[in-house]
């Protein structure tokens, strides 16, 4: 590792530099145990999620009522539902809706919040003050809440899901990057390329952005848990998906109504949303320690 | 005082912009909301008299000025649905919402506050171990399947709880309970995972505090140094994450007051947004959102109270 880049060429001896401290975080997370078993898990719903038309053992939607509210077997392992669809096919293909769901909604609020975190931070005065109010004002509804408000208006179905779901998280990764930004700025190397001329939008995507990718990253995982979550939530009430598309939330409110008949409709639904928010903590959390660790030693 | 009079003003300035944003809700709907509201039920006369009351045809911040005004003196309109005014709705959904939110609030403190601070005492043994992992599950999962899986134990397998349903505290004390410990355990227990983090980490960092190291050194006994200078002063910043949780309870259960028909504040929203009753909407989240500034205010308030550094610092 010493002696590489001094042999290397002088275009990849930037590159290896520059990957160098990613290489090891990633290295540190692969020996992180509960953060490998969060991966397998998240590895294993993108299969689901990429291929489910072909794992799934039937179509989502192949309604037989001559075999409703059948109990697990080992030709239904999850038992069927009300219509005698197959509950584990139906888990599985849900999958990708819920995956697709959260990563466009963490997608818009880390586009949208670090960008306003960023210059909110980096610049101060008004920006920041607006900013800052505005984020103030949502932090003042719960998120579930400002979630359904934002379906009130827009009207209930997955890409309002997917605005809602966004919408509310905007305000965490702006307070998450501005409180980071804030204390890069005064950086030396920050205040070096600033004396130098460099342009702002240089400063804040060559200098700053590297520097508070750390905390970003960690509120990325575990915002992508609360969006599985809120998902679940919003089609559990009736706001999300809509059926006869499966949803892990839509799954679990059709149980409701025959609990005391099939406790398998609701129990292996629910288990994914678990599983696949656990994973995602763990995850999170495992990137905290990895990244803190790094801090500290570059410190 | 001057820390007091900045975080009142803070305060009031959050929930003046809070009202801009109820009231453009329903500006934001698309087509006209007293239309869209009356559905297959359109009646011309019954139209022109709710879009009268409504205010709707007049300019935008006249609007807003009025809605501010009557809002002021807890007049936040009629529901387009029943005609019944707003407030009054809202007044008769808050007795359940406030003592269910009561109710996991202690549920979550009873097992937040032991495991926190047996976890941090015992920090790297099995024992914190499995208070950590069991936190993480209560963290991970979803409220309205516990609800489901306890419905299912409690009601369904053993028939010890009625499943869902609600009684008033002041009518029937006892039958109340019977149907509280559901949804209480449900929200205490999510709750009561997050907060056991936050106190677990909090006296963690309080034991390797100078103070804690001088007061063990004097030779005090565990007890009390424990008792007078671990948790105590560890109580201080879990006293924030306590106030969030309530404010969550007390607006956030929407979910969990649907899986057991709880008739509180969030279902009311639930049942509005479903009949497009704007009015309802505007005002129960109006309602929601004051409840969740007021209860941080106060949790500042106290906070600066009990640690006099946080109003030099802020």
């Amino acid at each position: 590792m010493t002696t590489t880049p001094r042999l290397a060429p002088e275009p990849t001896h930037g590159t290896a530099r520059r990957r160098a401290p990613w290489v090891r975080s990633l290295v540190a997370l692969l020996h992180h145990k509960v953060a490998v078993a969060g991966l397998v898990v998240l590895a294993v719903l993108v299969v689901c999620a990429l291929f489910g038309e072909q794992l799934a053992p039937y179509p989502a939607n192949a309604v037989d009522i001559s075999r409703a509210l059948q109990p697990p077997s080992t030709a239904h392992p999850f038992g069927t539902d009300d219509l005698g669809r197959d509950v584990m096919s139906r888990v599985i293909l849900a999958a990708s809706v819920s995956l697709q769901v959260s990563v466009v909604s963490v997608t818009i609020a880390l586009v949208v919040g670090v960008l306003l975190g960023l210059v909110a931070g980096y610049f101060g005065g008004w920006p920041d003050t607006v900013v800052m109010r505005v984020a103030d004002v949502m932090f003042a509804f719960p998120v579930m809440l400002l979630a359904i408000a934002i379906v009130a208006v827009l009207g209930p179905g997955l890409t309002t899901a997917m605005i809602a779901i966004g919408v509310v998280y905007v305000p965490i990764f702006a307070r998450v990057t501005r409180a980071s930004v804030l204390s890069v700025r005064e950086e030396p190397y920050v205040r070096a390329a600033v004396s130098l001329g460099a342009h702002p939008g240089r400063v804040i995507v060559r200098h700053v952005l590297p520097n508070v990718s750390a905390p970003i990253i960690v509120q990325t995982s575990l915002s992508l848990a609360f969006a599985i979550l809120s998902e679940a939530a919003l089609s559990f009430l009736g706001l999300g998906v809509q059926p006869p598309a499966p949803s892990w939330g839509r799954m679990l409110f059709d149980a409701k109504a025959f609990l005391d008949q099939a406790w398998w409709m609701g129990v292996f639904p629910g288990l994914a949303v678990f599983v696949t928010v656990l994973a995602l903590n763990l995850v999170g959390d495992a990137l905290r320690d990895v990244l803190d660790v790094r801090k500290t030693v570059n410190d | 005082m001057a820390f007091v009079l900045r975080r009142v003003g803070h305060s009031l300035v959050v929930l003046l912009g809070v009202t801009v944003v109820v009231f453009a809700l329903v500006h934001l709907v698309p087509g006209d909301p007293v239309r869209i509201a009356m559905g297959t039920r359109y009646d011309p006369d019954v139209y022109a008299a709710l879009r009268e009351a409504s205010g709707l045809d007049r300019p935008l911040l006249e609007q807003y000025v009025a809605y501010l005004g009557s809002a002021l003196t807890g007049d936040l309109g009629v529901s387009f649905r029943s005609g019944e005014p707003v407030t009054t709705i809202l007044l008769s959904r808050l007795p359940a919402t406030v003592s269910l939110a009561v109710a996991g609030l202690v549920v979550a403190l009873v097992v937040a506050f032991p495991l926190g601070v047996y976890s941090a005492l015992h920090h790297g043994k099995a024992s914190d171990v499995i208070v950590r992992i069991v936190s993480q599950v209560g963290v991970s999962v979803p409220d309205f399947w516990m609800a489901m899986l306890l419905i299912l134990l409690f009601s369904s397998t053993l028939g010890w709880l009625p499943p869902s349903g609600y009684v008033p505290l002041t009518e029937d004390p006892v039958e109340w309970a019977r149907r509280v410990a559901m949804p209480a355990v449900t929200l205490g227990l999510v709750a009561g995972s997050i907060m056991t983090r936050y106190i677990r980490s909090s006296v963690l960092e309080v034991l390797g505090a100078d103070h804690v190291r001088t007061a063990e050194s004097k030779g005090l006994r565990e007890r009390v140094v424990l008792g007078r200078h671990v948790v105590r002063n560890a109580l201080v910043p879990v006293l924030t994450i306590v106030g969030v949780q309530l404010a969550t309870m007390l607006g956030g259960v929407i979910v969990v007051e649907v899986v057991f028909a709880w008739p509180g504040l969030g279902r009311l929203v639930l049942d509005a947004v479903a009949a497009r009753d704007y009015p309802v909407v505007q005002g129960a989240v109006l309602l929601v959102a004051a409840m969740f500034l007021l209860v941080n205010l106060v949790v500042d308030l106290l906070y600066a109270r009990v640690d006099p550094r946080i109003k030099v610092s802020r």
